[in-house]
């Protein structure tokens, strides 16, 4: 299968299962008065992390021909992105600051004077379309990352919590084996045996998520499955299956979602020094941080390439931090304070 | 006590054997030695060139006991290592161990004063918020740790650099030299960008336990007995908070010694950093593997150091 | 008997949005020496944030205001909710000391209780170690603790429930208080050892002369226990008399429906009554009785404004415009 057509399933499939969520917390009362809450608390971090994934999910949506393709260039052959579309023959020489009309080193006319907003590289690619693609990879490195880690987290952790016994000391065992290799050693050394690339760092990502995550859950199983209600429903002769579905899982998705979201940040900071190491993703923001390192000693300095890509980068983590904050006080109900 | 240190210790050396048989899957089999010796030749290498290769660097041995019970590298790879005898780089025939030997001293000058400072202004900076809580200062102080832990370490060290070497004109932005006179110069600047970069997530943390704790029933009993706000915090919030500050905070000393993979690359100092990333860069997978190991050694006896002085601190789990 | 507190027009309050949330408003009550006034109510209905109130301990970001806290100390009268920080702290522990419900979690888990005791000797008098200690010994064997020197050494989680709450009877009284205030002291504690506990408080009130405002829901606790009653409400005090007066005699419906709820009281076989409907929450009290929407004898003007004092019969009054009526009809 083609790598668009891949993208293009993916998009659908993720907007079904944004849809089915949408369902599900309109019906469950608690996790609607939660996402109430933390939109009357974190409206405008949660506004931006819809508009990093709305751009996300424009540069995903891709087809091979249409609008703005020049016939004689290679773009009319090659599969192309709405965002990508935005930006058609835009691609100039070298260098240019932002909004200028000529080259930066030289001052050869532009091909398109006044329209990079926040200039082109080295290659003379458009900096802005640059950083928006950019969006694009820091979500696939989370999101493809959790699609690895909270099903294997959930079910290893859960597994091991709720019957323990041998299963748990096997489970265990692998998890502190896992856990005792430092997070950015286990993640060069997964890396470097699967060799580099995108699926490679998602995977390497998703491995080292999935050990810390699996702990809390299992920590937290441990304790719901000495909890009363899981005790009573036992006492009904509820099947041990159900209990784990029904009882157990439920009662721990608050702290997937609060370890997932605090934890996302972290992902996306490892790419960044991933990046800089040569063993990053493509196109990802830690990329143009590392090429640009260079471009800071020129004279004169070119400091947008740089600037874009590390705004870009602050401003979705500061927005994921807060609403992973928020969301930890809304949830968590170690903070909830009784009143006298 | 004792008999709790020993079992904790066997449980440890058993990770640790894990931890190996993890490395030798991923190091042996996943990418194999034909892939290894591919990587560092090129492309462009023959088979004759790539077996010669393997022979040299012992990677032509077969791969599991059963295949040659004598000789194979299952085998080689669990005794050299856990002898600490860590071989020869893939890349230019080094000895490893004295490579390491050699970057232990530059990582621990850069890393220990680092923890030091880290720990000390984190803790003052998280009582200080935390005697604070519920007021704007407090509020202040958790914005401006999430906003610290946004950014990249990469920026800290490129603005770092950026605004010493080029606006400022001072001292050189990078290198090393343990003449004991001119050290402090070249390790100032990786130690303030080191503590910048980590202060905002320690205190953040620190400042939820301590908050957590000065919550607690037996803070109010301290201050219905006239205690002062101070004597509370330094007497019984601190005391209390110090134990889950303990697990975090001790584990992360055996990370001294194998140093800070950016800061050292960086700023150029040849410590244990350096050497990884080096090995990363030249796909000295020999280099890498023995990083790895000894990171991992070290998190475990780190694991074990955090029990035993939990234990220690918290007079609810000191075990017999 | 001499008067040492006296609190009126107590009102504790939480900011809610842009107004306030007072879970105590307005109470009135003073305490003499000698004396034990119990302060009785469901939870929730701000008995507690009144005894906080009074010790200034008011979690944060709540606020305690009175028109008087007026506290008769052994150099001098003071007004609790005007003195400087520093002097009141002086207050707490010397002069006023306070209990809590839960023995299990109100001491410090990681130090021995033996100088947790200390400790509070040692805030306030200027002794040695030594001194603290032999003192804190002979406070342990007062409060009823087998083996004091080795209890002495012990972390609270070593010792029951009984025994941690007999410690923090010890230190409570470390400096001989004019006033206790003990927050359901035996509400954690199994039967036998509520007994023990209460029997403890008795005698060590009669040897020390302590003033003491015992906080409860527990009606049986207060016939133990009380000189003086005062039935709490909805952050309001509804009804206050003597011991015998209030619970043979209530008054106020809520009162005479808390009694009715007693098992004590009911007849085997027959349900328990129990008084329709549940405790508001604080946002949704009438600015009246805020009893009205669960009174058996609700009248129109009850939500309206806050009834006056009716005086039932020497020191025994009550806040119900229902109660006004019928006296006023007979």
């Amino acid at each position: 299968m083609e790598a668009h057509v891949f993208s293009n399933l993916a998009v659908v499939v993720l907007l079904a299962l944004g849809a089915a969520t949408v369902v599900f917390v309109r019906r469950n009362r608690l996790w609607s008065e939660a996402l109430a809450e933390l939109w009357r608390r974190r409206r405008f971090s949660v506004l931006v992390v819809g508009l990093y994934v709305l751009i996300a999910l424009l540069d995903s949506i891709a087809w091979v021909g249409g609008t703005g393709a020049n016939g004689a260039s290679i773009e009319a052959f090659e599969a192309r992105s709405v965002i990508d579309r935005l930006f058609a023959g835009t691609r100039e020489s070298s260098y240019s600051a932002p909004l200028a009309d000529h080259a930066f080193y030289g001052g050869k006319p532009l091909e398109a004077p006044g329209t990079h907003l926040l200039g082109t590289d080295i290659l003379g690619r458009d900096v802005l379309h640059r950083t928006l693609k950019g969006a694009r990879v820091a979500l696939l490195i989370g999101g493809v990352t959790t699609l690895i880690a909270i099903p294997l987290a959930l079910l290893f952790g859960v597994t091991a919590g709720y019957f323990g016994g041998r299963l748990d000391d096997a489970v265990f065992f692998v998890m502190s084996t896992l856990a005792s290799i430092p997070g950015l050693l286990l993640l060069i050394a997964l890396i470097m045996a699967l060799g580099k690339g995108t699926w490679q760092v998602c995977l390497a990502l998703g491995v080292t998520g999935w050990v810390g995550l699996s702990r809390v859950v299992r920590g937290e199983t441990l304790k719901l499955r000495e909890l009363d209600y899981v005790q009573a429903a036992r006492a009904l002769g509820v099947s041990e299956l159900r209990i784990v579905v029904r009882h157990v899982i439920p009662n721990l998705m608050h702290l997937v979602i609060i370890t997932f979201v605090l934890m996302f940040s972290g992902l996306v900071l490892s790419e960044a020094i991933l990046a800089w190491l040569g063993i990053g993703v493509d196109g990802s923001w830690g990329q143009m941080i590392d090429q640009a390192r260079d471009e800071l000693s020129r004279v004169p300095v070119v400091w947008w390439n740089l600037t874009a890509a590390a705004a870009a980068l602050f401003g979705l983590l500061l927005a994921v931090n807060f609403v992973g904050d928020a969301l930890r006080d809304i949830l968590d109900p170690r903070t909830l304070r009784e009143d006298g | 006590m004792l008999a709790y240190v020993i079992r904790r210790l066997a449980y440890g050396a058993l990770v640790v054997l894990g931890v190996l048989l993890f490395l030798f899957v991923l190091f042996f089999t996943v990418a194999t030695p034909d892939d290894i010796a591919r990587r560092a030749l090129g492309d462009k290498a023959t088979p004759e060139m790539i077996d010669t290769w393997k022979a040299n660097h012992g990677y032509d041995r077969p791969l599991w006991p059963w295949q040659d019970p004598s000789d194979n590298l299952l085998v080689s790879h669990y005794t050299s290592l856990l002898g600490f005898d860590f071989g020869r780089s893939d890349v230019d025939d080094a000895p490893i161990g004295q490579r390491i030997r050699e970057g232990m001293g530059p990582s621990l000058a850069l890393t220990v004063p680092m923890f030091v400072i880290g720990l000390g202004l984190g803790l003052l900076l998280s009582l200080f918020v935390a005697f604070f809580r519920e007021t704007y200062i407090d509020r202040a102080g958790v914005f401006l740790c999430v906003l610290g832990m946004s950014v990249s370490i990469l920026l800290y060290i490129i603005g770092a650099q950026v605004l010493i070497a080029q606006l400022l004109r001072w001292y050189p932005i990078s290198g090393f030299d343990p003449d004991p006179d001119v050290v402090a110069r070249f390790l100032i600047l990786p130690i303030v960008v080191g503590v910048v970069s980590s202060v905002g997530s320690d205190v953040r943390f620190y400042r939820t336990v301590f908050v957590e704790e000065s919550s607690r029933d037996y803070v109010r009993t301290a201050r219905a007995k006239g205690a002062g706000e101070l004597r509370v915090m330094a007497q019984h919030v601190l005391r209390n908070g110090m134990i889950p500050i303990l697990t975090r905070v001790v584990l992360a000393i055996p990370f001294l010694f194998t140093g800070s993979l950016l800061l050292e690359s960086f700023f150029g100092i040849p410590g244990l950093g350096s050497i990884t990333v080096d090995a990363i860069r030249g796909n000295d997978f020999a280099t890498l593997r023995v990083m790895v190991y000894i990171g991992a050694l070290l998190f475990v006896l780190g694991q074990v150091l955090t029990d035993v002085s939990y234990s220690l601190a918290d007079p609810r789990v000191r075990l017999e | 008997m001499t008067r040492v507190l006296t609190v009126e027009g107590l009102t504790t309050s939480f900011p809610d949005g842009k107004d306030r949330l007072r879970v105590v408003d307005g109470v009135d009550l003073h305490l003499d020496t000698g004396e034990t006034l119990a302060l009785v109510g469901e939870s929730g209905c701000g008995k507690s944030m009144t005894a906080l109130s009074i010790m200034r301990l008011v979690p944060r970001p709540g606020r305690a205001d009175a028109r008087v806290a007026r506290f008769e100390s052994a150099d001098g009268t003071k007004e609790l909710l005007d003195l400087p920080v520093p002097a009141m702290r002086r207050v707490r522990g010397a002069g006023i000391s306070m209990i809590f419900q839960e023995p299990m979690t109100s001491l410090n888990p990681v130090a021995r209780v033996g100088r947790q005791v200390v400790e509070a000797i040692r805030l306030h008098e200027k002794v040695s170690a030594a001194g603290a200690r032999d003192r804190t010994l002979e406070l342990f064997r007062l409060a009823g603790i087998p083996d004091p020197a080795a209890r002495f050494e012990a972390y609270p989680h070593q010792l029951s429930g009984g025994l941690k709450q007999r410690v923090m009877i010890a230190m409570a009284l470390c400096t001989r208080p004019q006033v206790l205030i003990a927050d359901e002291p035996t509400t954690a504690l199994d039967v036998t050892i509520q007994a023990q506990i209460l029997e403890l408080l008795r005698d060590l009130q009669r040897e020390l002369g302590t003033a003491i405002l015992l906080i409860t829901h527990d009606l049986g606790v207060v016939n133990e226990l009380a000189d003086r009653v005062a039935v709490m409400y909805g952050g309001r005090i509804v009804e206050q008399g003597g011991r015998e007066d209030v619970l043979a005699r209530p008054t106020h419906p809520y009162t005479e429906g808390l009694l009715r709820s007693m098992p004590a009281r009911s007849q085997p076989g027959e349900p328990l009554p129990e008084i329709a409907g549940v405790v508001p929450p604080p946002h949704t009290w009438p600015p009246g009785c805020r009893f009205a929407s669960r009174c058996p004898r609700v009248l129109d003007p009850c939500a309206g404004a806050p009834p006056d004092w009716v005086t039932v019969r020497p020191g025994h009054t009550v806040a119900c415009l229902a109660v006004a009526q019928d006296r006023v009809a007979s």
